[in-house]
């Protein structure tokens, strides 16, 4: 696992957040799993962070970036961890 | 009054007693908000008070419901952190933490497998409820290297802590 500070807020079953943990596995970063709640209404732990309570979201403390919508999530971690393009991969 | 009901023997545990090292695991950890994996280890070390692991029915009937309304009660989180455990889910924990009121004061581990409790030499079958296994009511005191400061087991079922020598063995 690359030493990482990165921490994804996720629901079971969303398949956007499984598309950004397929990006978090395949360039073999290490990262905490928060799982918030199920309720689009109650999930104040993501809003305090991202401004919404949409899911994925993630927090790299190492680049120190927040950001949601899963798109989003997979082009960061493309452009700072993928091959050949900077980052610490 | 001549009650006529018994309760269950469980027999003597084979648990870690006094000043011996609880053993670390690592588990879901569901607060108000998320759950997500957390070491013993590293939740003992949080701050400077005891941590109380309190071993507990799964959620959703009376004992589950009695212990947390009695610490809630007591106000155990003023000076430890109290975390309980239990074979529920993270979504029934959730559910507990709302109906029970306990906010961010208190934390609960999800044990589904009931892994803790054979790690401490507490499991037991539910009987009547085939390939179902939880812990015995249990409370272990732990200061911030997870020595054993207070151990109590169950030893018949249902029982519950005696929840004035918890409060001693933390204050």
């Amino acid at each position: 696992m690359s030493n990482t500070d990165i921490v994804l807020y996720r629901l079971q079953a969303c398949p956007f957040c499984e598309r950004v943990v397929r990006r978090l596995q395949e360039y073999d970063l290490d990262y905490e799993s928060r799982f918030v709640e199920p309720l689009h209404s109650e999930r104040d732990a993501v809003k305090r962070l991202t401004g919404k309570r949409t899911v994925p979201a993630i927090v790299d403390a190492t680049e120190g970036v927040t950001m949601s919508e899963s798109a989003n999530i997979v082009e960061y971690l493309d452009r700072v961890y993928g091959d050949g393009e900077g980052g610490a991969a | 009054m001549d009650l006529d009901f018994d309760v269950v023997d469980l027999g003597p545990a084979d648990h870690p007693a006094v000043g011996e090292q609880a053993p670390e695991f690592t588990r879901p950890l569901v607060n108000d908000e998320y759950w997500a994996d957390v070491a013993l280890s590293e939740l003992v070390a949080r701050d400077d008070d005891p941590t109380v692991l309190v071993f507990h029915p799964m959620d959703g009937a009376f004992p589950a419901t009695y212990v947390w309304k009695e610490i809630r009660d007591r106000a155990w989180h003023e000076d430890a952190t109290v975390v309980g455990l239990s074979i529920s889910t993270p979504y029934a924990h959730k559910q507990l933490i709302d109906e029970r009121d306990l906010g961010d004061d208190y934390l609960l581990y999800s044990d589904p497998g009931n892994g803790v409790a054979e790690a401490y030499g507490i499991a037991h079958d539910a009987d009547g409820m085939a390939g179902v296994s939880e812990p015995r009511p249990a409370v272990f005191v732990l200061d911030g290297d997870r020595t054993i400061e207070y151990a109590w087991v169950a030893t018949q079922w249902p029982d519950f802590p005696d929840y004035d020598d918890v409060a001693a063995a933390i204050r």
